[in-house]
């Protein structure tokens, strides 16, 4: 049933196809390698703030706890307080580096800030549920993935005498950075460890039915008088140029409408201009849309599909 | 009401008429998703919270049936849309964090660790090989010890240190504090060579295992010290207190490698990419444990092991743990379900 679906306009090899547990297919589609790397350097941008006001809050307390005590009397006490932010701080840094991506994926949007402000998130790859393991899964990985080769590459140009260990490391960053060229639906290593992917989140306003839009009474019955197509006129096109023609009048650019309006005229026959239509492509062509997809929707209805003008008469 | 109605009537199509009547459940199912996907869910209603998933298959329907006879192409995109952000609501992971935890705790945890208990003996089997090895290595020809043993614990212990000194290292932390902050740091340090462990299990198991035998075999260097001196139950006794549950989950970050790269070597008979992640899942879960029991090891490294400054004392802090641990993974069954396990 999905073959000859809005599929038709499919864009780029990006797009795959899930099935629900209630058996309906749902198209989804892929995010792109840019806007997931986009996100990461966002999330990596968010997690090095928060490290840094965090060491900054915890050093300014420190401070005003040294200062506003006396160190002769309140020694041990200060150890003890400055010991347990060292904790907090310890602790803090484990946190954003290993919780900051678990504990937003898990939540309902399933996607960290950075992917939320590119439109991605995460989804299992089988259609099921998305589970607490995967997301941990997924991002324990990137330890070995990100920072572990990172922090090598770091250390290696400090040191500068190491230079194989910082060749070796560069080499394992670049397998895993370049991971999700080499498989078709883009994964990391992390995404096969946890069996998920990462797609476009859907959005998507419901735009007016194109039928029962502000032409009301009088308006609608005129044009639908004024333009009247026959069978044969109809029968040239189909849904590919139906849906093409519905883009044109959503968009409702003055020099598309034009242009769509004269290709359609000299396929049908019709002289451009007939019936007096000067300026009045819109209608024209609404007009145009309406019949055809009564028609096209009847033949459905009938069981016979026509996909588009080069297919048999439907 | 009569708006809309007259609004339905004068649609010139039937599938826009079709469209017309339904959209009132569309618009309510997206105005519950988009308040759900602002984490906004607690206050949703009741009603709205049970009428989700109701709508949600109202509009599966409303899209299976406009994929059959409308030919409008932003109506479909949008049922698409809309049932796909329902989909990952209804199917999303649904638990808190806290119900995931009383699962996890409750018997998930432990079923995960006996699912690769095959993993574990064998991880089991290179620790021990490892500080074999070390031991054997660094008897053969003391030189080896300062290869095995990394800077910072070769500070007092090295070959030829005397036995009052290296005593010394073992005892008399008696008056001193307990030092929390080190606690705190031993937990983050050793939480990332677990992870690594687990991790490194990627390139089919084997790094993870090295990873292994290079920290045992540390371990072996230095009891080949201490037993030359006479003090191998009391250093063991010193490694035990926090040492039973750190090498366990050691142990167990090696097995969780282990088992993804067993998995990825050798399927089975099913596809390799869902092999790898049904281990992989069963594997993180185990490494979430893995990251508890380190902060466990840590606190009694820090504490406990000051405090109690007596080898007998710490065999028994030590035994204790070793026998609460393996009788929570291999006799405590607990309520054991589905999702400990996919």
């Amino acid at each position: 049933m999905s073959a000859a679906l809005p599929t038709r306009l499919r864009r780029s090899d990006r797009d795959r196809t899930m099935v629900t547990p209630e058996g309906i297919a749902l198209p989804l589609t892929l995010a792109s390698r840019g806007s997931r790397f986009g996100a990461l350097m966002l999330d990596l941008m968010f997690i090095g703030l928060l490290m840094i006001l965090t060491t900054i809050v915890l050093i300014s307390i420190a401070g005003g706890t040294a200062a506003i005590s006396d160190p002769t009397q309140h020694g041990p006490q200060i150890m003890h307080a400055l010991e347990f932010l060292a904790v907090i701080w310890i602790a803090a840094m484990f946190l954003f580096r290993n919780a900051y991506f678990l504990f937003f994926e898990l939540g309902p949007r399933g996607a960290t800030p950075g992917k939320r402000i590119t439109g991605v998130r995460i989804a299992a790859r089988d259609g099921g549920r998305l589970t607490a393991e995967m997301v941990i899964a997924r991002n324990l990985l990137r330890d070995i993935e990100l920072f572990l080769p990172l922090v090598f590459i770091a250390s290696a140009s400090d040191g500068g005498d190491s230079g194989a260990a910082g060749m070796a490391a560069l080499a394992w960053f670049l397998i895993f950075a370049f991971f999700p060229f080499f498989n078709k639906d883009r994964l990391r290593a992390g995404d096969i460890i946890a069996g998920t992917w990462v797609v476009e989140a859907p959005k998507r306003k419901l735009e007016a039915a194109m039928s029962a839009q502000a032409k009301v009474g009088a308006a609608a019955q005129e044009t639908a008088i004024k333009y009247r197509f026959g069978d044969a006129e109809l029968s040239v096109y189909g849904e590919y140029e139906l849906q093409t023609l519905e883009r044109v009048l959503r968009e409702n650019r003055p020099d598309a409408l034009r242009q769509v309006y004269e290709a359609i005229c000299k396929k049908i026959g019709w002289a451009p201009g007939e019936g007096g239509v000067g300026g009045d492509e819109y209608a024209f062509l609404d007009a145009f849309y309406t019949q055809l997809r009564a028609r096209l929707e009847a033949g459905m209805r009938m069981g016979k599909r026509k996909a588009d003008k080069f297919a048999g008469s439907g | 009401m009569s708006n809309s109605q007259s609004a339905i009537e004068q649609a010139a199509l039937r599938s826009d008429r079709f469209r017309l009547a339904r959209e009132g459940d569309w618009k309510r199912l997206e105005a519950i998703v988009s308040r759900i996907e602002k984490g906004q869910l607690r206050r949703l209603s009741d009603e709205d919270v049970l009428a989700l998933p109701v709508l949600y298959r109202t509009v599966a329907s409303s899209l299976s049936i406009a994929r059959e006879t409308s030919l409008d192409s932003a109506t479909l995109a949008y049922l698409e849309s809309l049932t796909q952000r329902a989909w990952f609501q209804v199917y999303g992971p649904r638990q808190s964090l806290w119900t995931w935890l009383g699962r996890f705790l409750g018997g998930g945890w432990s079923a995960a660790v006996r699912a690769m208990s095959l993993d574990v003996a064998v991880a089991l089997a290179v620790m021990v090989a490892g500080v074999a090895v070390g031991w054997l290595l660094v008897a053969s020809d003391p030189e080896w010890y300062f290869s095995l043993v990394p800077g910072q614990f070769a500070d007092a212990r090295v070959p030829g240190a005397s036995r009052e000194v290296l005593h010394g290292t073992l005892f008399g932390n008696d008056g001193k504090d307990p030092m929390s902050a080190f606690a705190a740091y031993l937990f983050s340090n050793n939480a990332q060579v677990s992870i690594l462990a687990f991790a490194l299990g990627f390139a089919f198991g084997i790094p993870s295992l090295m990873l292994l035998v290079q920290n045992t075999a540390t371990m072996g260097a230095m009891l080949w010290l201490y037993n030359g001196q006479g003090l191998l139950v009391d250093f063991a006794g010193w490694l035990a207190v926090h040492g039973t549950t750190e090498l366990f989950a050691i142990l167990l970050a090696g097995a969780a490698g282990l088992h993804i790269g067993r998995s990825m070597a050798f399927p089975g008979d099913k596809p390799l990419l869902q092999a790898t992640a049904e281990a992989g899942r069963r594997a993180s879960l185990v490494m979430a444990g893995v990251v508890l029991m380190l902060v466990v090891a840590a606190i009694l490294e820090a504490f406990a092991r000051q405090l109690i400054d007596n080898t007998a004392g710490r065999f028994t802090v030590g035994g204790f743990m070793l026998v609460f641990w393996l009788a929570y993974f291999f006799a405590f069954r607990g309520r054991s379900d589905g999702s400990a396990s996919p």
